[in-house]
């Protein structure tokens, strides 16, 4: 199994759609853990947006340049210092959230630089995982979770139950939020109960 | 040795001469000048593919290739320019000039003055990283080139490409500024100081005027480099390099003769820059280097002083730079970001301190590469249409 950091060069083309339709065009984008580029890519292709992607891996920060985005190679947990207040429309966190350390207070920066966060994470409450702790009595392993619990990134990991907790403790407003299967599919099951048959969960929310 | 085969090969200096009056920004001025070049590459048909490298403190327009076929006369940066190199002299037309005030061949203090018939010396008047760049947009009228695919610098050369971005908006496209800063700190200045001191105090400086004697401040010189070389270099890479290895003994001879590795190496680099660099040349790029501050004038707003810019960046800092530190790069990302503008910054580890800039180490190389790469394809999009 490739064990890719996950990040939002693995969005599939689904949740790619999701988030770009969530953006005005021609607006304001930073894209903190931005992989390769792709989604800013495909965002300034498709809606004209402008912006930056933040990176730290050095070779995933030389794929973005060849992407033909701007990139900032920068470490996330370091905050986002560097970056004015107010200067973006949107500022996105794909897939990253599980690895940063301070979550809490980077969901804040995000609404200290932009209007509108979107985040998107692995649901740890997909009935896969639970299924896996449940019956397996072991730490859930997926194609969107490939590590063993020593060697993984992914040292935040929550629920979409978990994370509309934390933007209601923060003060945030929820403005959209969906749960996705891998494959794309839609369901009743998938519309009914989110946070039990999504995996991929994605959120917009602002101050 | 012999040349490498990826190396462009041997390259020649030109000279241009300009008769037309340059006004300085110190107020001083130079009735006419030579400014001393080499070009590797070839400009296409619509001058569009140049790209302009601006050399740093003890550089010179010898950027690539090699001067004869001796293997010694390698160019500065002839890891990074040449054949399929980060910069690819068979895309860009590449062009390095060695600054006013040097000892490369253009006009500086070891130069004649017309007006008196002897060499400048001291009068040799201050020159500023903004006069460096009129000369140059001199330099790119006589060559043809209206507007500069990129300027890339590192260190004093990144302060020229960043001056470039200011100075002359429509000119440059790209700009590619490397272990740089917009403004040299106290601890900078210090330094810098330091090493005019020992130059400035040596008996053998005559005021600058050492030509006239036939002689040269060579031992202030030597100090000014060693100091400078240990500030280039990290603490770590001194420690992996040296430690407190002793030369050839396993004792200490308690004596003042060179006994530490460290100590022989400073020496020897120090011995061997004597030998090529000009005393008062140092003394004019280390000032060239503490004036430059394009904030001062915009309220010591950099963001501001950036208002006019409309060239795309790329930034590039070294993690073990401690002359020029990453937080001074990303300084000028932000001013860049402030006002909307295009930048990629890329903070490279290394262990080489502020020289990792003249390295090809792996991320920097294929972070310039990406970047070139994206010029170059615009260069040739723009052709094709």
């Amino acid at each position: 199994m490739n064990k890719r950091r996950l990040s939002n060069s693995t969005l599939t083309r689904h949740d790619l759609q999701i988030i770009t339709d969530w953006i005005e065009p021609n607006s304001r984008v930073m894209d903190l853990g931005c992989g390769n580029g792709n989604l800013l890519k495909h965002l300034q292709k498709d809606k004209g947006v402008s912006g930056y992607g933040i990176e730290l891996d050095p070779a995933l920060v030389a794929q973005s340049i060849d992407n033909g985005i701007n990139v900032i190679q920068t470490n996330l947990d370091h905050g986002l210092g560097h970056f004015d207040s107010g200067s973006f429309d949107y500022v996105i966190l794909s897939l990253t959230l599980q690895a940063i350390r301070n979550p809490k207070a980077l969901l804040e920066e995000m609404l200290r630089v932009g209007k509108q966060g979107i985040v998107t994470f692995p649901n740890f409450a997909y009935w896969h995982n639970r299924w896996q702790i449940a019956i397996g009595g072991n730490m859930p392993v997926s194609e969107e979770l490939p590590y063993k619990w020593y060697d993984t990134p992914n040292i935040h990991l929550c629920t979409l139950k978990d994370f509309h907790g934390l933007c209601e403790q923060l003060g945030f407003t929820i403005e959209s939020s969906i749960a996705v299967k891998q494959n794309g599919k839609q369901s009743m099951t998938l519309k009914l109960f989110p946070n039990l048959f999504g995996e991929i969960a994605l959120c917009r929310f602002s101050d | 040795m012999s040349i490498a085969e990826n190396s462009i090969g041997i390259v020649s200096p030109q000279t241009a001469r300009f008769d037309q009056v340059l006004e300085l920004e110190s107020q001083g001025q130079l009735a006419s000048y030579d400014i001393v070049y080499e070009t590797y590459g070839t400009l296409n048909s619509q001058a569009s593919n140049a790209i302009l490298v601006a050399h740093a403190l003890s550089g010179d327009h010898h950027a690539a290739g090699h001067h004869d076929d001796t293997g010694k006369t390698e160019g500065w940066w002839n890891n990074l320019i040449g054949p399929n190199k980060p910069i690819d002299t068979n895309r860009f037309f590449v062009v390095c000039c060695n600054n006013l005030g040097g000892c490369g061949g253009s006009t500086g203090p070891s130069s004649i003055n017309p007006a008196t018939g002897k060499t400048y010396g001291t009068d040799f008047p201050i020159v500023t990283v903004k006069d460096w760049v009129e000369s140059q947009a001199r330099l790119s009228d006589l060559l043809g080139i209206q507007q500069w695919a990129a300027v890339v610098g590192g260190s004093l050369g990144g302060m020229q490409a960043l001056q470039w971005s200011i100075s002359y908006p429509q000119r440059i496209r790209h700009a590619i500024v490397i272990a740089s800063a917009a403004k040299l700190s106290a601890q900078n200045i210090g330094f810098n100081d330091v090493a005019r001191q020992a130059i400035r105090t040596d008996p053998e400086f005559f005021d600058g005027d050492y030509y006239q004697h036939n002689s040269s401040p060579s031992k202030g010189l030597r100090v000014a480099r060693m100091l400078g070389h240990i500030t280039y270099l990290s603490d770590d890479l001194l420690a992996n390099k040296f430690g407190r290895d002793l030369r050839q003994k396993a004792k200490f001879d308690y004596e003042f003769t060179p006994e530490f590795e460290v100590e022989s190496y400073l020496r020897y680099q120090g011995d061997r820059f004597v030998k090529r660099f000009d005393a008062n040349t140092y003394l004019l790029m280390t000032k060239a280097l503490d004036y430059f501050d394009p904030a001062a004038a915009y309220d010591h707003d950099l963001a501001k002083a950036l208002q006019k810019v409309t060239a795309e960046f790329l930034v590039v800092s070294f993690s073990s730079d401690w002359r020029f530190t990453t937080e001074r790069s990303r300084e000028i990302v932000r001013a860049l970001q402030t006002n909307k503008l295009n930048v990629s910054y890329a903070e490279v580890e290394s262990p080489h301190g502020h020289d990792s800039f003249l390295f090809e180490l792996e991320d920097y190389a294929s972070v310039l590469r990406a970047y070139t790469n994206r010029i170059a394809d615009e260069c040739e999009g723009a052709n094709n249409e």
